[in-house]
């Protein structure tokens, strides 16, 4: 057994120097039968359900730097399925139940932490497009329960609940929302399909893709040429240089998203707790640290790094809502690049090149997605077929009007 | 970052309001095909390097400018009005 009391005393007694890694470092063989382009969470988890799902299992995943150098390592770690419209709902449902059984699943423990998720409203408008949402959930089968100010109050008494200028009405809670250990999930996806076959090749970046009249035949990468005849890009905020190697044009722009992290203090934030004033949310991880982030900087952005204007908002938003936070230092704080569609959701589909497959557009909610993009992308491309979980995420949908519009605002470009 | 308005000098971007990509031109609202206008309304070449932008100096003078930058270090290769841009050119989309 390689995780026991007895290797734990006798690794603890040698440094720690002996443990074998938790996964291979196989060299790129010449062909595969699939390859995952981006070892994300969703390449990642991609592999592991065409292994375990599909029995494919002559699958590689390629990845430019290591596991979790990408948004999995970056996120604020937040999972939920609190979705209006019929496209979304039974996908990040089903997301949901593959988080409450993950760590099961792949045995590992990637703390799924269902503490709740509240969306706090200011407004008597906004608390009616809150109940609206819950009630759709609700009819959905997901959970959902609408609070107002005196049980919000006794959930979050740091809150400044009479706020002159946005003063909380309410919030709507789901339960079974909260948190998971995103490098965790990087690495249980990785172990787990790794011991189902899958060759994980990091510090391997595609440099081209390799079309024949039509059909995608292998990649080309910075450890040389690799045929297959399945690919599937799942490589986030780089999705559009990846397609720009099939000619493709997609409906998406690179933003970045920045989070910060205060220093460790007590349990005050019990939840995750988001503004409906502004954009903003918070949590706090199990080391006591504070987890927090707001808007993206808003123009396209492929550095790893954000502008001072935003840490400037995000702290005025923390600080409106929980005043008592402004004695706290923060501690760190980082930027990730995000795959922004023109309607805020995400593509898992067909191309119109023949094996070469999509998922991208996951804006900054793709980590709850994590588990369904994985299920669902390995299941389009095993069968050819979308799953009827992401049958709305059809990449054509732009040209024939079926945007899906989650946040309300009218079918306009630049939703997010 | 900070851009250069050719009118006002160098600025915190905080007073500049940005509206994407300045290179997908309007097809004709007689005969262009829907492909046209999907192309012009939703996709975007996003690249990684130089990509010519839009901005509006909404809390300084108002003008529209065209600024050319690098998305993976954010240096600002080329800043110009729109209107100038769009007199020398009839390939530039001016809102
Ligand atoms: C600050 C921040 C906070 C966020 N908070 C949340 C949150 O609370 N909840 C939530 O649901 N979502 C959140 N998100 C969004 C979420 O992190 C992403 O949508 C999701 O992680 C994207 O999928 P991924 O894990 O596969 O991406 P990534 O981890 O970015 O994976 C893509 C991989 O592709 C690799 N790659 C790129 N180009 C190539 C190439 N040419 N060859 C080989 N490999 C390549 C990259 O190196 C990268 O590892 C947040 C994002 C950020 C940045
Ligand atoms: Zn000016």
């Amino acid at each position: 057994m390689q995780y026991s009391l007895a290797a734990l005393l006798r690794n603890a007694l040698s440094g720690n120097t002996h443990w074998s890694p938790a996964w291979r470092d196989p060299q790129p063989k010449p062909s595969y039968d699939t390859i995952i382009i981006g070892g994300g969470g969703h390449g990642l988890a991609t592999a592991y359900f065409l292994a375990k799902e599909h029995g494919i299992t002559d699958v590689a995943v390629l990845e430019k730097a290591y596991i979790g150098s990408g948004n999995v390592g970056r996120n604020t770690t937040i999972i939920r399925s609190n979705y209006l419209l019929p496209g979304n709902t039974p996908f990040y449902e089903w997301s949901l139940k593959l988080w409450e059984g993950l760590e099961q699943d792949i045995n590992f423990n990637a703390m799924v932490s269902q503490r709740g998720v509240l969306n706090l409203f200011h407004s008597d408008g906004q608390r009616d497009a809150f109940a609206r949402r819950g009630n759709a959930m609700r009819l959905n089968g997901v959970d959902a329960e609408l609070l107002g100010p005196n049980e919000v109050r006794r959930l979050h008494p740091l809150l400044d609940l009479d706020n002159p200028r946005f003063p909380v009405k309410g919030g709507l809670l789901q339960r079974r929302g909260g948190t998971v250990r995103h490098d965790a999930v990087a690495w249980g996806y990785a172990r787990a399909a790794d011991r189902r076959g899958v060759d994980i090749i990091q510090n391997c970046e595609v440099t081209g893709l390799r079309i024949e009249s039509g059909r995608i035949i292998g990649v080309e990468t910075t450890r040389g040429t690799i045929h297959a005849k399945r690919i599937g890009l799942a490589v986030a905020g780089n999705s559009s240089r990846l397609a720009a190697m099939a000619g493709m044009r997609l409906p998406i722009e690179s933003h970045v998203l920045q989070a910060f992290v205060s220093e460790g203090v007590k349990p005050l934030i019990d939840q995750v707790v988001t503004f409906g004033a502004a954009h903003f949310y918070i949590s706090q991880s199990d080391k006591g640290g504070l987890v927090f982030g707001g808007d993206i900087d808003g123009y396209n952005s492929y550095a790893q790094r954000g502008s001072l204007p935003i840490v400037e908002d995000v702290m005025s938003c923390a600080l409106a809502l929980f005043p008592s936070l402004g004695r706290l230092r923060y501690l760190r704080q980082w930027g990730g690049i995000m795959d922004m569609s023109m309607d805020g959701s995400p593509i898992i589909d067909r191309t119109p090149i023949e094996g070469l497959y999509l998922n991208a557009g996951w804006c900054y909610g793709g980590f709850k997605a994590t588990p369904a993009s994985g299920w669902c992308f390995a299941h389009t491309i095993a069968t050819g077929q979308p799953h009827a979980f992401n049958a709305a995420y059809r990449l054509d949908r732009f040209a024939s009007g079926h945007v899906i519009d989650e946040g309300g605002k009218g079918a306009v470009p630049n939703l997010h | 970052m900070r851009l250069t308005c050719p009118y006002c000098g160098s600025r915190g971007n905080d007073e500049f309001v940005y509206l994407g990509s300045a290179d997908p031109v309007r097809p004709s609202h007689h005969d262009a095909p829907a492909e046209q206008w999907t192309a012009y309304v939703y996709e975007r070449t996003n690249p990684a390097g130089a990509h010519r932008e839009l901005w509006h100096h909404s809390f300084g003078c108002r003008s529209w400018l065209i600024v050319t930058r690098d998305t993976r270090t954010h240096e600002v290769l080329k800043t110009e009005p729109a209107r100038d841009a769009a007199h020398t050119s009839s390939e530039v989309a001016v809102p």
